[in-house]
């Protein structure tokens, strides 16, 4: 029998399947170690969406081609951002189900069909922002409020935990943070006048290790800034994945909307933890630190973006370990997140709820007439949508929502709450008096709100001052995140579904394919056999690219 | 010319040979638990309503007798009760064959000593997997009791290969280098195969890196017909309906 005699180079084509299964806690501490893959929801603890790999240049970028499609079988938006592990992709198909894809052609190898309860009541959609991952068990919130252990190689449940009640309103979308032997999780349901938290499970069992309330109970410090009851059903959700700083053993999350949303009237106080970032002991989940960005709101301005966390050189030489904040109230802050110091603040977009920030960054609240415009509007100068920060241009990206406001009116007399039910405390309206406001979550083909209601942009700051340095305006606003390469690219997308790739530096438009949905979760790229890879899911469809393979 | 075949349009059964003795067995524990307080242990503990004879005023078909055990009588004191479809299978299986059985005579196995057997003379975690425990190179059985029936779960006790589900046909492959790859099948298209190698990694190939590649049918469990006694499965097959998830 003739013996075939390949070239080495031949075989690891072959196989799809890493040389280490096992993702341990430490791996997810060195993820710059392994840039083939992407193993948190924001890439890293430090939450950056920076890849470093860089087969994919700014010289090369116009060569992409679609590599494969996965089509899910869910009609809600795509938000999730999936998990790479040594040529394994997971991603989850709206509202809870689990795939594990081959990361190279998109070939399914098992899908784990999770049905919510039927009481889960999600204000916004039944979606879901992705799994963690920590050794071979990979961990899913889901929106009737569960935690779920499955195991990472066959799809199967290991253990199920009740994070909160659903037909209370509690709702989980966010994508778990692992760390240590710990999966980190918080609730949504700031439209139902939950008290939220941020809750620690052992990864192993599912039983709670610790809970921190993002409303002080009675005889906690911050517990007077809610007056009377309200701190009771007061909000103040947990919607997005957090980071973490491994040097510090602190991990950060923005802290959502106070309830009702948009009656401040009826919860007079600062409202903390409402709309504010803290800084918990990852071992023990007490504070250390807050910041409050918008005391007493009155606009829904959630603080439910990604925590950035970078490492600075200001003028004199110094490095500071930095939080950088682009915030749905429109203002980009910096903030010292060893200590939560206040170091700068700029507003990104118009803005006219506030004159400014003081010296602590607390802002100087203007409020408008009634009737009369609010900038940023109700959905804010941006959102959830992930921001980058590239180590190699120093600057920041964020989606932003321009030129966007809305007429907000409190209801005359404070709601009542009802368990379950929307506690809301008014309705805010478009800008223009019977023109179309851009729908909140999910847009048909036609774009009829047109400029007047706001437009989108990718915006690049130098964090250091909050000063512009370059601008991508689009015609309809944008839910994508945004990815940036070690070549310097910058990938990231948009409601009118255009994949777009720029050069980082200067905000040079170098490549563009349309995926005909709205762009919705953020970019993300991995690497598998020597291949680099750019996924971004459009519409109900993961889309990914890689590079048309040289002639032979 | 279209034939509709239902076979829920067959109306009653007739006799006990159309239904497993594992799914009479399962059913007979079950109706004793959930049934016998008030049907009685010989069916006809409720005036007017003889379940051991039959007919049934609320339902003909199988189907619809599952659908009142599962979803009860409004304005009567049937309630509804939640079960398996494994758990509706027995029930039926066992209120057609009251009258042709003796309930005394079924052996209902023990989920406890059952477990015992799937950890100790079965080995059964030395392939399979239940909520985190055990090897992966066979099918997870966390949730088999919800996923088969009593009588589909002895079939596969008996005669593993006559009843593998095709997709889970074990998977010979020899790439072209000469490497040899075999495990479970997951998935399959035109130009690639996704399977569980021995080693429990996710693997996808392509086939045209292959120079050998085959689906073979005969299942590597071994049949535990003669393997454990009649106890011993009873108890066993007990224990794999009792495993209904996590959560």
């Amino acid at each position: 029998m003739a013996r075939w005699v390949l070239p080495a180079c031949v075989l690891p084509l072959l196989l799809t399947v890493g040389l280490d299964a096992q993702v341990t806690a430490d791996r997810l501490r060195n993820t710059q170690d392994e840039p083939h893959n992407w193993l948190t929801y924001s890439g890293s603890y430090a939450s950056t969406r920076h890849s470093q790999l860089d087969r994919i240049t700014p010289s090369n970028v116009g060569d992409l081609e679609l590599k494969w499609v996965f089509q899910a079988q869910s009609l809600e938006n795509f938000t999730a951002t999936p998990l790479v592990v040594d040529g394994i992709m997971y991603v989850t198909q709206a509202p809870n189900d689990v795939v594990a894809l081959d990361a190279r052609s998109g070939r399914v190898f098992w899908v784990h069909e999770y049905a919510p309860s039927a009481e889960a009541r999600p204000c916004c959609g039944r979606i879901n922002r992705g799994v963690g991952i920590l050794g071979e068990t990979l961990f899913m919130a889901t929106i009737d409020a569960q935690l779920v252990a499955l195991d990472a190689v066959t799809g199967r449940p290991i253990w199920q935990t009740a994070v909160g009640d659903p037909a209370q309103g509690y709702a989980m979308t966010v994508a778990p943070l692992v760390i240590g032997d710990k999966v980190v999780v918080g609730v949504a349901g700031g439209e139902y006048g939950i008290r939220g938290y941020i809750a620690a499970y052992d990864a192993a069992t599912g039983d709670e290790v610790w809970r921190f309330y993002t409303i002080p109970g009675p005889g906690e410090p911050g517990h007077e800034t809610w007056e009377g009851d309200s701190w009771r059903y007061g909000g103040a959700p947990v919607w997005l994945t957090g980071s973490y700083d491994p040097e510090l053993n602190l991990t950060y999350w923005g802290i959502g909307n106070p309830g009702p949303d948009w009656n401040p009237a009826q919860r007079r106080g600062d409202n903390l933890y409402s709309d504010s970032v803290v800084a918990l002991d990852a071992d023990t989940g007490e504070l250390r630190w807050y910041f409050q960005f918008t005391p007493n709101d009155a606009y829904d301005y959630d603080a439910v973006q990604i925590p950035v966390l970078a490492d600075i050189e200001t003028g004199d030489g110094r490095i500071v370990k930095v939080m950088l904040w682009a915030n749905r109230n429109g203002f980009f802050y910096a903030l010292d997140r060893v200590t939560g110091r206040f170091i700068n603040g700029t507003p990104f977009v118009t803005v006219n709820w506030a004159e400014g920030l003081d010296d602590s960054g607390r802002p100087i609240q203007t409020p408008q007439p009634p009737g009369a415009v609010t900038y940023p509007g109700v959905q804010g100068g941006t959102n959830w949508y992930s921001p980058s920060y590239s180590p190699r241009t120093g600057l920041f990206y964020l989606p932003a929502w321009e030129n966007y406001g809305a007429i907000f009116q409190p209801s005359s007399e404070p709601d009542e709450y009802r368990e379950g039910q929307l506690f809301l405390g008014g309705m805010p309206l478009p800008a223009i008096p019977g023109a179309a406001a851009p729908p909140a979550l999910r847009r048909g083909p036609v774009n009829d709100w047109t400029e007047a209601a706001g437009t989108g942009a990718v915006i690049a700051l130098d964090p250091r001052t909050g000063e512009q340095r370059w601008k991508f305006e689009m015609t309809d606003v944008t839910t994508s995140g945004i990815l940036t390469t070690g070549s310097d690219l910058l990938f990231t997308g948009g409601r009118e579904g255009y994949f777009y790739a720029f050069d980082a530096r200067d905000g040079e438009l170098l490549w563009r394919a349309t995926l005909g949905g709205m762009i919705h979760n953020g970019p993300i790229s991995y690497e598998v056999d020597g291949a680099q890879y750019v996924a971004a899911a459009a519409g109900n469809a993961l889309f990914v690219f890689g590079l048309r393979e040289a002639a032979p | 010319m279209l034939l509709a075949a239902s076979g829920g349009a067959l109306g009653a059964q007739e006799h006990a040979g159309q239904y497993a003795q594992a799914d009479i067995e399962f059913g007979a524990r079950l109706y004793a638990d959930n049934c016998s307080t008030c049907h009685g242990v010989e069916g006809d503990g409720i005036a007017g309503v003889n379940l051991r004879a039959g007919p049934f005023r609320n339902a003909s078909s199988d189907a619809e007798l599952q659908a009142v055990i599962a979803g009860g009588l409004p304005d009567t004191a049937m309630p509804p009760g939640e079960y398996t479809d494994a758990e509706l299978s027995g029930l039926v299986a066992f209120i057609r064959t009251m009258g042709d059985v003796d309930p005394a005579t079924l052996a209902v196995g023990d989920p406890d000593r059952g477990r015992a057997v799937f950890e100790g003379r079965g080995d059964c975690l030395s392939c399979h997997r239940v909520a985190g425990r055990g090897a992966r190179s066979a099918p997870d059985l966390t949730d088999i009791g919800v996923l088969r029936s009593a009588g589909a779960l002895e079939r596969t006790l008996l005669d593993p290969s006559g009843s593998m589900l095709p997709v889970n046909r074990p998977i010979r492959a020899v790439t072209r280098a000469g490497r040899e790859i075999s495990g479970r099948r997951l998935n399959e298209d035109t130009f690639t195969v996704q399977i569980i190698d021995q080693d429990e990694r996710l693997v996808s190939l392509d086939k045209a890196d292959l120079r050998e590649y085959a689906v073979l049918t005969t299942s590597p469990m071994p049949s535990y017909a003669d393997q454990l006694g009649e106890q011993e499965l009873s108890d066993l097959l007990a224990y794999l309906l009792s495993l209904k998830g996590v959560g």
